[in-house]
């Protein structure tokens, strides 16, 4: 930039000679101009390569994500010749025979085991026990076709003349659907074309969700009383005390996730020190139960997020000068209203960051709810690794996933607003 | 603030204090119990635990193997994410707050989401169950932490420096290697450390893309809360406590190097 700022300056006077200093000062814009622009495509191609890095390794990937949230290629795959004679079809009654020819045909013609397995897992999430009605179906077919598949498949099993199982295929032709994201709040796809209510014994998710959420909130509650003393000590009183305090809110922070869930297992059990401790007190005859259940889950949660809570209130404090509250007290307000009035708004930004920081973290955590929390404290990102992992229903996980993300990214919007994102992150 | 108040307070973060560090020094006695049970009283002493850890199989294959992954995922993200700190600090970008919201994505989304989102992708070019995979995984979550220090420590650094050394006539490149690098190591150096913390500790994403032959020393641990507990996990979480307040220590010096660099420069 130096340069080009000197060599502007240089050649300004001899192009502008003509029109003297009119034509200087334009050759100086110019030459700024050249300069910004340098600059600009300078920042460019040092940004590159981790915008480039990002994008393939991050956004793709979630890209990925979302669409198999979507995605819809089993039945479509499976039954193209099916689907081609349902396309008349108006869903009421009985399809006709050309569809169970098209069926068998189908059934044929696939040369690959899995597509038609495929197939089946996906229609019995619509149905439960369409994937054993189809294996059966597929066994007999390719065993001995008959002439006349609607005699054979209805021989096979009497469910084939239930419209509702063609639907569900004629349905699921569409390339997209939004069967995943609807059952991720427990919803279905109505049989007219709207949605209704998911069975009540399959409502699941969006009591997780109200799991998640609360669970999260009242992490984000306990951090934020406990870490408000803590870090106002931090920053009021100083000396050694100070510093010792910092040391203690650090090293859990450096200390490994795993190292720290291991030891609240080990203190927490029936056989722990807590409990020797309560009972050595003769608070409890008994040992309480404290582990693998939402008690654990709330000490260890509140435990490995509070750092995250007194990290930003330090910061935000230590910008306080404290002469406002000295200020406050010589104007005869008392320390209630001092701190209710003057410090406490000050502190504001610090803990909405804190508070965002903490909720977003807790609602989307895996490893602590899982090893500490019990059967039925399970929160969403739980389900999103099941269904990727255990049952392999990559929609279902997906769909979750983005439930998940919105909640989250919609917090960040809010707070963003109010706070900005680059203060939360502490780039600004 | 009343004295009474203050009393109250300073009791309150004894408590505090306990309650953060007291789990950690709670565990290490019991990771020298000659028992395999996890309960005090202590049966007797015994370095079988110990032992154990330092066997090859499992523990210290998945200690070489996270120390692997770690290098290499330090290395990758320090360098992009230094670089792109360099280009975000120079001002007048065009959308700035788009790529500033693209490059820090990584830290907003949950784990498991990008873990399941890495597991779709990656598996479709060969990169699950592989080295690289976890290293691309594991520097891509944690260059946000790089680029977030080294734009901190970017603030204090007084751009005329490197104007100085260009108008003596100093490429750019020499520019950066003799005057922007050595003022901004502080920031780096602690950057990477934040980086090689993350991939250490990281668990999610190496189960679902990890294979029988990266088993990391987290997802090592992992497995053995979940399936069966017992003292060699203390023993191991004991030697992580230990390198924790070295790397503490480590990151503490690198703050304080980076306030002296500071104060030298604005003299």
């Amino acid at each position: 930039m130096a340069r080009a700022m000197t060599s502007a300056v240089f050649t300004g006077p001899r192009i502008g000679a003509v029109d003297g200093q009119q034509g200087r000062v334009s050759a100086l814009a110019t030459g700024f101009r050249a300069d910004r622009r340098r600059q600009t495509i300078g920042s460019l191609f040092l940004i590159g390569p981790l915008v480039a890095f990002i994008v393939f390794a991050f956004v793709l990937p979630l890209g990925t994500m979302l669409f198999h949230a979507i995605n819809n290629p089993e039945v479509r795959n499976a039954f193209p010749m099916t689907l081609a004679s349902l396309e008349d079809w108006d869903g009421t009654g009985t399809p006709p025979d050309a569809a169970f020819d098209a069926l068998a045909a189908d059934i044929r013609a696939s040369a690959d085991p899995k597509t038609m397995a495929e197939a089946g897992r996906r229609l019995n999430y619509e149905i439960t026990g369409f994937r054993s009605l189809l294996a059966k179906t597929v066994r007999t077919v390719r065993a001995a076709p008959e002439k006349s598949a609607r005699i054979q498949l209805l021989a096979i099993d009497g469910n084939w003349d239930n419209p509702a199982y063609w639907r569900v295929i004629q349905r699921n032709g569409a390339p997209l659907t939004a069967f995943y994201l609807l059952s991720a709040v427990d919803l279905r796809p109505g049989e007219n074309g709207g949605v209704q209510m998911a069975p009540r014994e399959e409502r699941l998710f969006l009591s997780t969700l109200m799991r998640t959420l609360t669970i999260s909130a009242l992490v984000t509650v306990i951090c934020l009383f406990v870490a408000y003393p803590i870090a106002n000590a931090i920053v009021a009183i100083g000396g050694r005390f100070s510093a010792i305090m910092l040391a203690c809110v650090l090293l859990p922070f450096w200390t490994s996730l795993l190292v720290r869930t291991s030891a609240w297992i080990v203190i927490l059990q029936k056989e722990g020190v807590v409990n020797r401790l309560l009972q050595a007190l003769n608070i409890t005859n008994a040992p309480l139960e404290l582990v693998f259940n939402r008690t654990g889950l709330y000490i260890a949660m509140v435990h490995i997020l509070l750092p995250f809570m007194v990290l930003p209130l330090v910061s935000v404090m230590k910008g306080i000068s404290p002469s406002y509250v000295k200020a406050s007290a010589s104007l005869g307000a008392g320390p209630v209203t001092t701190f209710l009035r003057v410090y406490l708004p000050l502190t504001l930004p610090g803990v909405g960051a804190g508070c965002l920081l903490t909720f977003i973290i807790s609602a989307g955590y895996y490893v602590t709810p899982t090893l500490v929390g019990g059967a039925s404290d399970q929160m969403l990102s739980y389900f999103v690794a099941f269904y990727a992992n255990t049952t392999i229903n990559w929609g279902m996980s997906a769909a979750l996933g983005v439930l998940l993300l919105t909640c989250i990214l919609a917090l960040y919007g809010i707070v963003g607003r109010i706070v900005g994102i680059g203060r939360i992150v502490g780039m600004e | 603030m009343p004295v009474a108040l203050r009393r109250a307070q300073i009791a309150f973060c004894c408590l505090a204090m306990i309650f953060l560090i007291g789990p950690t020094i709670v565990i290490i006695p019991i990771s020298f119990s000659s028992a395999n049970f996890l309960s005090y009283p202590l049966p007797g002493f015994s370095l079988q635990w110990y032992e154990k850890i330092l066997q090859p199989q499992p523990w210290m294959s998945a200690l070489l193997n996270s120390l692997l992954i770690g290098v290499g995922a330090t290395l990758v993200s320090t360098v992009l994410g230094t670089l792109a700190a360099l280009g975000m600090s120079r001002g007048r970008l065009p959308a700035r707050s788009m790529i500033l919201a693209v490059v820090i994505s990584p830290m907003i989304v949950p784990v498991v989401i990008s873990g399941v989102g890495m597991y779709f992708f990656f598996a479709k070019l060969g990169l699950v169950a592989s080295f690289l995979g976890l290293v691309l995984a594991h520097a891509v979550l944690a260059v946000p932490f790089v680029l977030i220090t080294v734009t901190a420590t970017l603030k204090n650094f007084d751009i005329n420096l490197v104007r100085a050394a260009a108008s003596l006539g100093a490429s750019p490149f020499h520019a950066f290697r003799t005057v922007t690098l050595p003022l901004i190591a502080p920031g780096v150096i602690s950057g990477a450390l934040f980086a090689f913390v993350f991939s250490f500790d990281e668990v999610v994403v190496a189960l679902f893309i990890s294979g029988p032959g990266q088993r990391t020393l987290p997802r090592q641990m992992f497995d053995g809360l979940r399936d069966n507990i017992d003292p060699s996990i203390l023993a191991m979480s004991t030697l992580l406590v230990i390198i924790s307040i070295v790397l503490m220590g480590g990151g503490a010096l690198a703050q304080k190097r980076a306030a002296t660099n500071r104060s030298t420069a604005n003299v």
